[in-house]
């Protein structure tokens, strides 16, 4: 058991990888046979996930090296005090992510094995999927900097190829291509970013890196490379033109995790700036410009968003305007880094918003889009002008949409609330236009799903759509599991911040104690 | 000098390709452009592991035992394999938007607008 328990780390990613690998080959026995292996890999993978991230909450960050058996020898005594073998390092906002990432990869499989019944292709969908769902697990996990490089190619290449699944007259081949030549692009940036730093600090370990680090001009050209990558692949203005036309083709169960992989760039995104580069660059610099960049998300995510009609390319420019939320947090927050009293009044509220949001954006972004595909899967249409009338017939979907519209919009009780809540208070005392902003955008956000929510659901019963089913079980517990976790959070949103999220933005700001853990190992 | 030459010559092969990324309008083309920096990032990784003076990490009959760490040429190997996958991606799709759309150039391929 304990050998189990010590692997956990490795496991995370071996079960995925094996388990999409003899996909094809346990589908030969059948659809119900592969449909249990697929459940029981990603349960198992999440099981995993949770344990890990229960064990970083209770005893502190994790460094798992491959390959060795004593702690002691991660560091080996011939190679100068450099760790030369892949770390895997979880700390508390790994962790945090890692909860996001296990509890959304569970639902999805769990829905998309009702989804996709009736089409062909299954084997290589749910092997790209569970691929999908091991990069996104390495890219949290790791703390090489070269692996966090081959997991972004693993997740961004299938993504691309499950945003293309469904060919759909070459749309969604069109949108495919968008996204891998873009997650190409950002992935070779990155390299050379890398490249910059080992030739500086002989080391691809993010701890070494960080505790050498000295912001010589390379750095500098290496930090805006960084930046630059990570912020296209999470989608923020002005790189986010890849983010409508992916999320809208992918089949809704993959957008719903493809949300999640934007997210796990966020994270990396925010693990470049506060630990890699901890201390080193000027926060207020930095934290402008990812405010900035939060402020235009914000406001071009939703005013994009108004005039579509199509279902999930609306909630596609949503997803754009929420990151904007997140990438405002947390930009305070490490803007308010550069005075002390300033981050103990304003700074930590910020961040742990910003955090926050990350969770509740996976919860409730996931919830909508499963709800659009169940509106795509039994009415054949995402044209909001076609649809009308569902909410007589299908009543589940109708609670589950309203569920996630009234936490987008940051309604209370839901969990929406809870981390804009903390946004807005720190925001206002930092400088008083953004919380303006973030409230306007949040006004419009609620206008705009009030009104998808009449013409999809109210009005009489349409003809053509007569005697449409609520959706298989599978697909309404899968829905019904994200929208009770929306609620508890919202209802809760103390005790999941000071168990989840406090740690969280403890350890994104303790740089020293990041680097401690893997390098302090040795001693 | 001759010690940046292979730097000069990595820079030139990522600005072409960025300039084939973004001015040419075909959509092979710009994937041709892709390669180019990919090559050109391939390139800079295994420039950036050659140590003047030192030895190649092959035990055999070695002089001394201080030899040059091969990380990064680890790393170019994963890169051109990670690097040839992306290309396959890429240009399959192509091959689907041009059964469907009968062109390849970008100009045209913009069913998904607004």
């Amino acid at each position: 058991m304990d050998i189990i328990l010590d692997n956990l780390p490795g496991l995370l990613i071996a079960i995925p990888l094996l388990g999409a690998f003899l996909t094809p080959l346990v589908s030969r026995a059948g659809d119900a046979a592969r449909n249990i292996w697929v459940l029981l890999t990603v349960a198992l993978t999440s099981l995993c996930g949770l344990l890990i991230a229960s064990r970083v909450l209770e005893t502190g960050t994790i460094v798992y090296t491959f390959g060795v058996q004593h702690l002691s020898e991660i560091i080996p005594p011939d190679s100068g005090g450099i760790p030369i073998r892949i770390i895997f390092t979880i700390d508390p906002l790994s962790a945090f992510m890692l909860i996001i990432a296990s509890i959304v990869s569970f639902c999805i499989i769990l829905y998309s094995l009702s989804s996709m019944e009736k089409l062909s292709g299954k084997d290589g969908f749910f092997t790209l999927l569970l691929l999908l769902i091991a990069g996104v697990y390495g890219m949290i996990a790791t703390g090489d900097l070269f692996n966090f490089f081959v997991f972004l190619e693993i997740s961004s290449l299938a993504g691309a190829a499950l945003v293309a699944y469904r060919i759909d007259k070459g749309v969604a081949a069109e949108a495919g291509l968008k996204y891998a030549a873009l997650s190409t692009l950002g992935g070779l940036l990155f390299l050379v970013a890398i490249g910059f730093l080992y030739v500086q600090y002989n080391s691809l370990n993010m701890a070494v890196i960080a505790s050498r680090m000295n912001l010589t001009g390379l750095d500098i050209i290496a930090f805006v490379l960084f930046f630059t990558a990570l912020a296209m692949k999470c989608g923020a203005v002005p790189m986010h033109f890849w983010t409508p036309d992916s999320y809208a083709m992918a089949p809704s169960a993959v957008t719903a995790f493809l949300v999640v992989s934007s997210q796990a760039s966020l994270y990396a995104l925010f693990r470049v700036c506060f630990t890699l580069y901890g201390g080193q660059i000027n926060p207020l610099t930095v934290g402008w410009v990812m405010i900035i960049l939060g402020v235009l998300s914000m406001f071009i995510g939703v005013t994009m968003a108004i005039p579509q009609k199509d279902v999930k390319r609306l909630m596609a420019y949503h997803a754009v305007s929420q990151t904007g939320y997140m990438l405002l947090g947390v930009g305070v927050g490490l803007a308010a880094l550069s005075s002390t009293c300033m981050f103990n009044s304003v700074g930590m509220t910020a961040l742990k918003g910003g955090l926050f949001h990350i969770m509740n954006h996976a919860l409730y972004k996931g919830l909508l889009f499963l709800t659009a595909g169940v509106i795509m899967y039994r009415c054949g249409t995402r044209n909001l002008n076609q649809l009308g009338g569902l909410g007589h017939n299908m009543k589940w979907t109708m609670v589950f949409f309203m569920i996630g519209a009234l936490a987008i919009a940051g309604i209370p009780p839901f969990n929406g609330f809870a981390s804009k809540l903390l946004i807005y208070e720190s925001t206002f005392l930092f400088n008083p236009l953004l919380a303006v902003i973030a409230m306007v955008v949040s006004i419009l956000t609620l206008a705009s799903f009030v009104k998808v929510f009449h013409s999809m659901f109210m009005g009489p019963k349409l003809p053509e759509y007569e005697d449409v089913k609520e959706a298989p079980a599978p697909m309404l517990i899968a829905m019904a599991i994200l929208a009770i976790l929306v609620i508890l959070f919202g209802i809760f949103p103390q005790t999941v911040i000071d168990t989840l999220v406090a740690p969280a933005a403890t350890a994104l700001i303790d740089y020293h104690g990041y680097a401690a853990a893997v390098l302090g190992a040795q001693s | 000098m001759i010690d940046n030459l292979p730097f000069l010559v990595v820079a030139i092969t990522i600005l072409l390709g960025l300039y084939t990324l973004l001015f040419r309008k075909d959509l092979i083309k710009m994937i041709m452009g892709i390669s180019l920096i990919e090559a050109g990032v391939n390139l800079f990784l295994i420039a950036l592991g050659y140590r003047w003076e030192s030895i190649a990490p092959i035990f055999t009959g070695a002089p001394s035992l201080a030899m040059v760490m091969p990380t990064v040429q680890a790393l170019t190997l994963t890169s051109i394999v990670i690097g040839v996958a992306t290309l396959a991606l890429l240009l399959s799709m192509v091959m689907i938007i041009y059964r469907h759309y009968h062109t390849t150039d970008v100009r045209e391929v913009t069913k998904l607008q607004g």
